[in-house]
């Protein structure tokens, strides 16, 4: 019964997910194919990797509410110097993930040297980089990337390109969150901040690399979305970051820090995908869904809420 | 006989107090050394001074004869000292092991790498040596209260500890636990380790400790080997000094039973009875950790009761809620006066009529006029020294502050107050008045029940006195059968004096 009870907590966002993949190939014949599976992956590899970003802040004990900006940012500032200037694609893209890395690097000057709380650093960079976006586009999409840019919006075979990405990047970051000594000193300092600077960690280190990892994440979405729109849209990935939040929470990860994990994540990302998927083709209409939405995302974290505090030892 | 450790002339100054004064402090090699004194006396001072976490103003230390000044723990750390406070420092979600080594990690593939391998391996072997029955791959969070506390003994192992500092260990343990903990310090002993022993249990001290130094307002009075004392000896030098005059006992007519509490139990006490009469005041009294905030809190619905009864004015209260206690006339002036008491952001005026306000403006809209007027009236009642009511009340002295918190309780004209520590971080002076204070309250038929951990307070301002220790009433003693050496035996040892 014990060990019952341990399995629901340790998994329980994969039955949500099982739960709903079972529901929802009752409900249409058409939701359990190859290639409606491989459109919801791929639909939802953007949300994973930026979630993953969003995540390492969240188990720090701290918050990312730019990720969405940061993504239009960097797909604009990408696809314009390959359109605009005629940079070379992979330098394009390069520049963008560097822009990416950099701007989340600053969200954590702010959180360590600042002395910002996170919610406040990254609400200001949220808007901050929106801002720029609208500037660097005039407010217009950027288009004509190239057959070079817009590869990671294609598919090799059947796969899609942005599958093999969220792949790449949830088994790397999942190896630096298990296996080094930055993935431990995460958990520390979202468990105990205080502790683990009386172990002798840097925990200002642990802060900055952790924000900059966001950035990172979410230059990598910026460059998926762009790829796959074909063109950098201004007002990309608005209200993004939310999403993201709500992926990681559903995922296990607890917003007082210290807890969470990158496989988690995922599975919350894809528990949000099969929802907008499968209520689509149940022919729900979209306003209806947010509210399904929002209520499925109350009812997991009270699940998730129940059998912790069941399982807490005495 | 070696010394591992030798203070010599030790001086500590906080503002406004001479924490440490004079003190020497010596400890032989390889011995269990407990300290004792009150609450106050400087005993965590004292180990804060040996951990590194903070830096006496004059004297020598000596760590095996190597004359040292540590500016931080971990400089302490790197001279085999490791201290075990008495809040376990954890990193709840980790696992054991994690814990232990964190920060010092091995490592592989060129340090890119945490071998968690070789971590777990570590880990265990050190837990093995201590006999502690623990999976090192488990979270931490799981374990117990004692398992958690040998885990930090493994850990100060870990950093190859020649002296272990333990402050009041066994505060949330449970005997048998004890037991195993006072195991664990026994194999340290015989392996050499040194081991300070902080305690405010007397039984303790004389079953673990081979000699204990004797902590009293700052000064070290004693230090003996354990063979050659007895607890009277002990709690002698603890308490030692007279009550003095500041502490003026008035006599008020007590009058009527008020409050009659039976067998209360909940969280950390147990079948707690008493009762309160109007113009009394009864004093609680006993060690850190025996039970008595928490009694008042479930007396005050602040935390659940799971057991007994409260009857008010011959009525039963039922499980209590705070807003309902208060409504029926309770008043409450919590232990820790920042976190649980104050808005420090918020001005004079506001924090005294924030109870008040539902209660004298029914239409639900505030009058400033009003309540500038009642607080106004308190500011010269209680003489609380501020150049404004919107005066921020943070830039007030803890005296002061607590005279605001006593005002806010006395606006809602209380028929019973309870006051945890109402003087702890308080002036002289301050000290003084709010007791004349109390005793007014008294006077004007209110029944107090005042926590106080200051003997000397219980027993200046008390009509009764009930004593706790381990969570139960251990005895109930009358104005003229209380004294220091009564109290403080019942409490550390729970025997007649």
């Amino acid at each position: 019964m014990a060990t019952l009870r341990n399995l629901l907590v340790r998994y329980s966002t994969f039955l949500i997910l099982l739960f709903l993949v079972i529901f929802f190939s009752l409900v249409s014949s058409r939701f359990l194919t190859a290639s409606n599976i491989l459109n919801i992956l791929d639909q939802s590899a953007l949300l994973g990797v930026v979630a993953i970003g969003v995540t390492y802040t969240i188990i720090s004990g701290g918050i990312d509410l730019s990720v969405g900006s940061l993504v239009a940012f960097v797909g604009a500032v990408s696809a314009g110097v390959i359109v605009r200037s005629g940079v070379s694609v992979p330098a394009g893209i390069l520049l963008g993930l560097l822009v990416g890395t950099g701007m989340g690097f600053m969200n954590g000057l702010f959180v360590v040297y600042g002395r910002l709380q996170p919610f406040v650093a990254t609400l200001a960079m949220m808007a901050i980089a929106r801002g720029l976006t609208l500037l660097y586009t005039q407010g217009r999409p950027i288009s004509g990337l190239g057959d070079a840019y817009t590869f990671f919006g294609s598919s090799i075979g059947p796969i899609p390109v942005s599958i093999i990405v969220l792949t790449v990047v949830v088994a790397l970051s999942s190896v630096l969150l298990r296996r080094t000594p930055f993935g431990a000193y995460l958990y520390a300092v979202g468990g105990s901040e205080e502790t683990t600077r009386l172990a002798g960690v840097s925990v200002n280190g642990v802060k900055l690399g952790t924000y900059a990892f966001s950035g990172l994440m979410a230059a990598i979405g910026g460059i998926l979305l762009t790829a796959r729109l074909w063109s950098a849209q201004p007002q990309a990935a608005t209200g993004l970051e939310l999403q993201a939040i709500a992926a990681t929470v559903l995922g296990g990860a607890s917003l007082m820090g210290g807890v969470g994990t990158t496989i988690g994540t995922v599975a919350g990302a894809l528990i949000m995908g099969v929802l907008a998927n499968g209520l689509n083709l149940a022919g729900v209409s979209s306003y209806f869904q947010q509210v399904i939405t929002g209520s499925i995302f109350i009812l997991a974290v009270l699940l998730d809420m129940w059998t912790k505090r069941r399982s807490v030892p005495t | 006989m070696q010394y591992s450790l030798k203070m010599q002339g030790i001086h500590k100054y906080f503002p406004g107090v001479h924490a440490l004064n004079d003190v020497s402090f010596a400890v032989h090699a390889g011995t269990v050394h407990g300290v004792v004194g009150e609450n106050g006396a400087g005993k965590s001072t004292l180990m804060k001074l040996i951990s590194g976490s903070l830096t006496p103003e004059n004297g020598t230390i000596e760590v095996f004869g190597e004359a040292v000044s540590f500016r931080t723990p971990a400089e302490a750390q790197r001279h085999g000292i490791s201290m075990i406070h008495q809040e376990l420092s954890v990193v709840p979600a980790r696992s054991v092991a994690a814990n232990i080594f964190l920060g010092r990690e091995p490592r592989m593939m060129g340090g890119l790498f945490i071998d968690y391998g070789e971590l777990y391996r570590q880990a265990d072997k050190i837990l093995k040596r201590l006999n502690i029955d623990v999976d090192p791959t488990q979270p931490i969070s799981g374990l117990s209260i004692a398992q958690q506390q040998m885990v930090e003994v493994a850990k100060a192992l870990s950093y190859n500890a020649r002296i272990i500092i333990m402050d009041e260990p066994t505060s949330s343990l449970t005997e048998r636990e004890t037991e195993t903990l006072f195991k664990i310090i026994r194999d340290l002993r015989s392996e050499g380790i040194t081991v300070i022993y902080i305690s405010h249990r007397l039984e303790e001290i004389f079953s673990i400790v081979d000699r204990v130094t004797v902590l009293r307002d700052g000064k070290t009075i004693r230090t003996d080997a354990i063979s050659d004392l007895d607890e009277a000896a002990v709690v002698h030098s603890m308490v030692g000094r007279t009550i003095d005059s500041v502490f003026p006992k008035r006599d008020v007519p007590i009058g009527e039973t008020i409050l009659r509490v039976e067998g209360l139990s909940g969280n950390g006490f147990r079948d707690v009875s008493f009762t309160l009469r109007t113009g009394e005041i009864v004093g609680v009294s006993g060690l850190v950790g025996a039970g008595r905030s928490e009694m008042a809190r479930g007396l005050m619905g602040i935390d659940p009761i799971t057991g007994g009864s409260i009857e008010f004015l011959g009525v039963d209260a039922g499980a209590p809620q705070v807003s309902g206690m208060m409504r029926r006339g309770f008043a409450f002036v919590p232990e820790d006066r920042k976190s649980e008491a104050l808005f420090l952001g918020m001005s004079v005026r506001d924090n005294l009529v924030i109870s008040l306000l539902s209660r004298i403006f029914r239409s639900g809209f505030v009058k400033a006029r009003h309540l500038a007027d009642v607080t106004s009236e308190y500011i010269e009642k209680l003489r609380i020294q501020t150049p404004s009511q919107m005066q921020l009340i943070r830039n007030l002295s803890g005296g002061n502050q607590q005279k605001v918190i006593i005002a806010r309780c006395l606006a809602l004209s209380p028929t019973v107050l309870i006051l945890d520590e109402p003087t702890r971080g308080v002036d002289v002076g301050a000290k003084a008045e709010i007791h004349t204070i109390i005793g007014d309250l008294a006077a004007q038929g209110v029944g107090i029940i005042m926590i106080s951990s200051e003997l000397p307070e219980i027993l200046g301002v008390s009509d009764r006195v009930l004593v706790m220790k381990e969570g139960r009433l251990a005895a109930e003693l009358n104005r003229d059968e209380a004294s220091q050496d009564t109290i403080m035996q019942i409490a550390a040892t729970g025997g007649a004096a």
